[in-house]
């Protein structure tokens, strides 16, 4: 989930024209890829993913990108120029994901495949496959790590650094798996702030930028000056709260864990400022929604959710060079190959 | 001798003969105190920031008044503050500018790529990044001036141009802290603590940042321009009444256009302190501080129609919400209740602003 464009869209929510449509390949089959705009890193990577994906398995693509986040109106036309288009699948990360129900149904009634990158439409059954980042999991892996790696983790003190006010699900997600995988009883895993556990501190919101970590990090240092553990919801979140840590003076004695896997946020892990973070796969969810396009025109087989989830996983690693027992992890050097942005 | 007939001030001649003085109205407590703070305008944020400081004292039993917090709450006010100090000029004039947060947002991705992705000195970086503000601001001028657009209408329109041109150019990346303390620390100047020769001063205990130094003077320099210098009461004259202004002889366009050149530098300025306390260069961030700084200034008593209002009230408007935010997390409150709070102390703050101008001097 992109948490920097979703600031930008809220902001920019005026009506802004999508880019004409960006044809690529020549084929019998067709698709359609909505993102929500094409200058954040993840949905560029996203792009990459099932441009090079469809000219290899010759599928006409068709991009769309609004110029702004929360355009929702435009993924709208979109999608009705892409049923017009007699496009086999349609791989969106839409903006709005209740009100973009209608127009998908339209799209499903005509026999078009729709695929929910990255985020989950509201149900998530409105659309006939979710390929997304399991947040839950990605949350798990960096507080299942913290636990292993803090010295005294039945005395940590922790900071919770989250999105914002609203609670998305995304931010939920993450922070009530970090506390899971620390071993914190989460409560109502459906939102965050209602644990009772002594050892967190406090949540505060971050509005997922660097700012808002510094700001975030001070509040709750103002709490607790002995904090020695901080979730954060993704790597500018972190680089804000280090900031704030080394004005206190405390820099080096925290350990700092995050959620992303953009290129400057494993870079930060490289340099020990962030100690792990949980590496989602833009590019793999669209070159995997371009494979299930591919599949459901040939054989008409939809795709399946993973095990006991209600999508599918595209897959989340840890990124780090200080391993542990029991939590899988990739290096640095292998996080930075895959990086984003 | 004058007949009885021609006499024609005969009766006044029993008339009372004294000096005409103004009858002193008696004015309930009520009128007196609206009385005062209508003739006082810095008075209401005053007030309402001692007011805040003694209630959230109380209900962190003391714990606002510690030097980590007042620090925190200085630092964390400082770069809305010195936007707040930019907007209030630009409100003066019955304008509004909304895209001062994201003016203030290019100008440090400009002094910030400009140094570690070009390579140039620092000192040059700066400079580029003034211009980027002082530009910005001089097209809303030009817009606001010469198209005679609505300047609601016209930073409406930058805000989104400029933010758009944000993340555009950058693709959301930030400079990351450490990469500019390699290549340019100059521009991280803001975020040290203050030291002459080795000393360093402290509020309770604890280190005063330069962000807050100069949040503080710009804020002085500014009060001192609006009431000793001609350019300062121009602004005024302009915002009370402009056609006022024109027939007094102020070139009252000039001036206008002035303001926003002027609100655009001071955002470049408060760009270079932002690089310092953030550390690096994140074009996500402050993506609501145009708000932010309206509200420091409506709360700091000056009036959005005009010509009304001090500059030292939008310092206080600022800390008051500042205040507010620090007392409500020690207090133990969720973050959405700081929202809340600043909404209702908006409010309160322009229904006060209305009630005193309802005055009947």
């Amino acid at each position: 989930m992109n948490i920097r464009t979703l600031i930008a869209g809220s902001i920019l929510s005026s009506a802004c024209a999508f880019a004409a449509p960006a044809l690529a390949q020549s084929g019998d089959v067709s698709a359609c890829l909505i993102t929500k705009t094409d200058i954040n890193p993840f949905f560029v990577k996203m792009k990459e993913g099932a441009s090079a994906e469809a000219e290899k398995l010759g599928i006409r693509l068709s991009s769309y990108a609004g110029k702004v986040d929360g355009d929702h109106e435009s993924q709208v036309n979109a999608v009705e120029t892409c049923i017009a288009d007699g496009a086999k699948g349609i791989l969106i990360t839409a903006s709005d994901t209740a009100a973009i129900t209608d127009v998908v149904k339209r799209a499903r009634d005509r026999g078009i495949l729709v695929i929910a990158l990255d985020t989950p439409l509201d149900p998530v059954d409105a659309a006939d496959a979710t390929f997304a980042t399991d947040n839950f999991e990605a949350g798990r892996l960096i507080g299942a790590w913290a636990k292993a790696s803090v010295e005294d983790p039945a005395n940590a003190k922790i900071a919770m650094l989250d999105l914002n006010e609203s609670q998305p699900t995304v931010g939920v997600l993450r922070d009530q798996g970090f506390l899971e995988g620390f071993g914190i009883d989460t409560a109502d895993k459906s939102r965050w702030g209602d644990e009772t556990d002594p050892r967190v501190v406090g949540h505060e919101v971050t509005q997922g930028n660097e700012e808002g970590g510094l700001r975030a990090m001070e509040n709750l240092l103002l709490k607790d000056p002995e904090i020695n553990v901080v979730y954060t919801i993704n790597e500018p979140a972190a680089a804000g709260a280090y900031e704030a840590l080394q004005s206190a003076g405390r820099a080096g004695e925290v350990l700092i864990v995050s959620v992303d896997g953009g290129c400057p946020g494993v870079k930060n892990v490289q340099e020990g400022i962030i100690g792990a973070t949980s590496q989602q796969y833009p590019l793999d969810m669209a070159r995997l929604g371009i494979q299930a396009i591919a599949k459901f025109a040939e054989t008409g087989e939809k795709p399946k959710a993973s095990e006991g989830l209600d999508f599918t996983n595209t897959g989340v690693n840890l990124v780090t060079d200080k391993p542990v027992d029991g939590v899988p992890s990739i290096s640095v050097q292998e996080g930075l190959d895959r990086c984003w942005g | 001798m004058v007949s009885e007939q021609t006499d024609h001030e005969h009766v006044a001649r029993g008339a009372d003969t004294s000096t005409p003085v103004f009858e002193r109205s008696k004015r309930s407590l009520l009128g007196q105190i609206q009385h005062a703070l209508h003739n006082n305008p810095t008075l209401v944020p005053v007030l309402i920031l001692l007011a805040s400081v003694l209630v959230f004292a109380i209900a962190t039993d003391g714990r606002l008044i510690n030097g980590l917090a007042i620090k925190i709450t200085l630092e964390q006010v400082s770069i809305v503050g010195i936007l707040a100090c930019a907007q209030t000029l630009v409100i003066l004039t019955a304008g509004i500018d909304l895209s001062i947060g994201a003016v203030m947002v290019l100008s440090y991705v400009a002094m910030g790529h400009l140094a570690v992705t070009y390579g140039l000195p620092a000192p040059a970086a700066l400079l580029g990044g003034f211009f980027v503000g002082m530009g910005l601001g001089g097209i809303s001028g030009l817009l606001v001036t010469r198209v005679k657009l609505p300047p609601f209408i016209v930073t409406l329109g930058m805000w989104q141009i400029v933010l758009a041109t944000v993340y555009l150019y950058t693709g959301s990346q930030s400079i990351r802290s450490q990469d500019i303390d390699a290549t340019a620390p100059l521009l991280k100047l803001f975020g040290e603590r203050v030291s002459i020769f080795g000393w360093e001063p402290t509020i309770l205990g604890a280190p005063i940042i330069y962000a807050v130094v100069l949040m503080i003077a710009i804020f002085a320099l500014f009060s001192y321009i609006m009431r000793q210098t001609a350019w300062g009461r121009h602004v005024y004259a302009v915002g009370d009444d402009k056609q006022a202004a024109d027939l007094a002889g102020v070139r009252s366009d000039k001036v206008v256009f002035s303001v926003y050149v002027v609100a655009g530098l001071i955002a470049a300025v408060a760009a270079w302190a932002a690089i310092g306390r953030v550390g690096s260069i994140s074009p996500s961030s402050f993506a609501e501080a145009n708000l932010d700084s309206i509200a420091a200034v409506v709360i700091g008593g000056t009036s959005l129609f005009g010509g009304r209002g001090t500059i030292l009230g939008s310092l206080f408007g600022a800390l008051t919400v500042g205040t507010f935010a620090t007392g409500l997390k020690l207090a133990g409150a969720d973050p959405q209740w700081v929202l809340f709070a600043s909404g209702c102390l908006i409010i309160l703050a322009v229904a006060l602003d209305q009630w005193i101008r309802r005055i009947s001097a």
